[in-house]
């Protein structure tokens, strides 16, 4: 019985599949999950959308992959980053200047997954996704085959009680964050609350603002990795070369670089895309 | 000029906050993770430390012997006689430091130091909060940072020069638009540096779940003070309308907290239109803004179509801000609050009149409120109570411009 749905809904395709949580985790497995099965250290970008130019996003994304990059976070820019440092400040202050905006970075997601595999998250501020409404957002984002959702300004009770229920409709990952002074007891919550990942803050900062970890951050990965938590955990912010990404991973499932790649994409563009993750990679 | 009278009801609703954090709809702790810890400590405490009689006695104290508390609920005769009905001025303006801002941040010193923290930080926009800010730094000797839009700080010389002689660090906001929102911006990434010593003064009814709680309790000593006073004047606690401008909104918080469920009382917040409603330079929240997130805090601000915070203007710094305080807000869309907007202009001319009919020049915030009698008539026996937020020492300049 269980066997003859299940060949039904994959006839029926995509969107009556949806229709039932529990079919959903059995056969479409998020890309995240899948990624996060693998046996390596994943390597995460950030960019933002519409940065350096209004068309690089579909460019800057097939290049990642086809340097090998795992995952990517693709940022919807917004007019007050509070979370952000300068780099990616500015490269969204430029990306709103050229055009950018929700309708279009959709627009021109809209063949992503015929040329790109890896999965892929949006990561921006809650305000934009509010006003293009949080389910029309959704909808969009399982259209163009977006895997996950990073909204740091969303904070963990709004969406249990608001918005959970919308984003596993359009199987959506929500990821959250935690920082070193996020307690224990609130790491357990947020645990219980992923699917996907943890986004570990690496430091108490604003992205692009590390120069290299130090003990205390050693320390504080070891003490998440002695957790024992469901979701592994990706480190991100002030990840900027071969040696920090190194020491991130050796107690993590992965890292996130965002302020780093922005700056070289200012200073080298697209072009510079495969020096600067094969140096990253480099042992 | 719209009129949103609310009929009184048997039980009327709750406009303060409530458990959640929100009124209403508006509200609520929409903060990165980052900032968690420093805004849960101060939800959990703020209560607490504040209802501690050793608490309560110092902030009194300071607000006695300091500010100049109880400040004057001042009967005024000319401008009365000039709009034919009954007008009281809530003299705020003779507050130290010159305007109600200092309220808040005697409080909120206290709360910083009962908290255990040693570094303070502030954002400002005119200047009157970074030196409200800057003044209980110095009166409890602890570092003080304020951050103020680039742009801010060429316009706004004295007030700088006052924060550094009261010892404090002005550091220039220089992303985005340079201007208050930008300072906000960069006081909040500063607390996301530094969660463990440093408390941050907001100096609005703003940001996240407790501030604009917080704020509004510390600030309501205006109204508490109002009711004894009218009391004593007029035989009765309540007037008949209570007025003060709205930017972020704490003075209005303020006057409105105590008569925020008398419904006998009719509330009116006063928005500055700047050039016009329709002129694309104005910062009338309730008339352009939506609902949306800023600084922390689900409220009506001022976006486009897709999201983004719009710049908004006024020839009044402290009333040039893209939100409104969630209280605020939620007086809006409940139709418990009147909002009216008022233009540069106007604003300008009912300050100039002040100066003329009552001999107090008032800081051009309070200007706004002032402009509304020309347009909203009262009954010649309403009493109307209007919160004469500031002065307007630090304004001259602007009116000199203005009128020359």
């Amino acid at each position: 019985m269980v066997e003859r749905s299940r060949d039904l809904f994959e006839e029926e395709g995509f969107s009556s599949r949806l229709r039932s949580n529990g079919y959903k985790t059995i056969f479409k497995m998020n890309r995240i999950n899948q990624k996060l099965s693998e046996n390596k250290k994943l390597l995460s970008i950030y960019f933002t959308a519409g940065y350096p130019k209004l068309g690089d996003t579909v460019e800057i994304i097939q290049q990642l992959e086809e340097n090998g990059v795992d995952m990517v976070e693709i940022g919807l820019p917004f007019s007050d980053p509070l979370a952000d440092g300068p780099i990616i400040q500015a490269s969204s202050q430029v990306a709103l200047k050229n055009g950018m905006t929700t309708d279009l970075l959709f627009q021109q997601l809209k063949d992503i997954r015929k040329t790109v595999s890896i999965p892929l998250l949006l990561m921006g501020y809650f305000n934009p996704v509010l006003q293009f409404g949080v389910e029309n957002f959704c909808k969009k984002c399982a259209e163009v085959g977006i895997d996950g959702l990073i909204l740091p300004d969303l904070p963990l009770a709004e969406y249990e009680e608001h918005y959970a229920e919308i984003f596993r409709k359009y199987n959506l990952i929500n990821i959250f964050l935690i920082t070193p002074q996020t307690s224990e007891e609130r790491i357990r919550q947020i645990d219980a609350a992923s699917e996907g990942f943890i986004y570990m803050v690496s430091s108490a900062s604003v992205t692009g603002s590390s120069s290299g970890f130090g003990l205390e951050q050693e320390n504080y990965f070891k003490r998440i990795a002695s957790l024992s938590l469901k979701n592994p955990q990706i480190i991100g912010f002030g990840i900027n070369n071969s040696e920090t990404f190194q020491q991130a991973t050796k107690h993590a499932k992965g890292a996130i670089i965002g302020s780093a790649f922005i700056k070289m994409l200012s200073d080298k563009g697209i072009a510079g895309i495969s020096a600067f993750i094969s140096a990253i990679r480099k042992v | 000029m719209k009129l949103n009278k609310q009929i009184p009801s048997a039980a009327p609703p709750n406009y303060n906050v409530n458990e959640k954090g929100y009124y209403g709809e508006f509200g609520g702790a929409y903060i990165p993770e980052m900032l968690y810890p420093n805004v849960e400590e101060l939800r959990q405490n703020y209560l607490k430390v504040m209802a501690e009689e050793s608490f309560q006695k110092e902030f009194h104290q300071l607000l006695k012997d300091y500010v100049g508390r109880p400040t004057p609920l001042y009967f005024a005769k000319r401008l009365s006689e000039k709009y034919n009905t009954k007008i009281y001025l809530k003299r705020e303006d003779l507050c130290h430091t010159g305007a109600h801002k200092v309220n808040n941040t005697i409080g909120q010193i206290l709360m910083a130091k009962r908290l255990g923290k040693t570094r303070i930080i502030a954002e400002t926009g005119a200047g009157q909060h970074g030196v409200a800010t800057a003044t209980v730094c110095a009166l409890m000797g602890l570092e003080c940072i304020v951050f103020m839009g680039e742009i801010d700080i060429k316009r706004q010389a004295p007030n700088v020069a006052r924060m550094k002689m009261l010892g404090a660090k002005v550091v220039p906001a220089t992303s985005g638009s340079k201007t208050l929102k930008d300072a906000t911006n960069e006081a909040i990434r500063d607390w996301i540096n530094n969660p463990l010593d440093t408390h941050y003064i907001i100096g609005s009814a703003v940001g996240p779940h407790p501030y604009p709680d917080m704020v509004a309790r510390f600030q309501s000593v205006i109204s508490e003070e109002i009711k004894k006073q009218l009391n004593e004047k007029e035989g009765r606690e309540n007037p008949d309308f209570v007025i003060a401008c709205v930017g972020g909104g704490s003075n209005a918080a303020g006057a409105f907290y105590h008569y925020l469920d008398k419904m006998e009382v009719g509330i009116i917040a006063v928005e500055a239109a700047g050039k016009g409603i329709d002129s694309g330079e104005s910062a009338a929240t309730s008339a352009l803004g939506k609902v949306g997130i800023i600084h922390g805090s689900k409220t009506l601000l001022m976006q486009t179509p897709d999201g983004q915070i719009t710049e908004p203007y006024s020839i009044s710094a402290g009333l040039d801000y893209p939100g409104v305080g969630p209280m605020h807000a939620n007086l809006f869309a409940s139709g418990r609050g009147e909002f009216i907007s008022i233009t540069d202009e106007e604003a300008m001319d009912a300050g100039m009149q002040l100066c003329k009919l009552e001999g107090i020049i008032p800081a051009i915030e309070s200007s706004h409120a002032l402009a509304i009698f020309e347009s909203r008539k009262f009954k010649k026996n309403d009493i109307v109570v209007l919160n004469l937020s500031g002065r307007g020492d630090k304004d001259l300049d602007t009116y000199i411009k203005h009128f020359n």
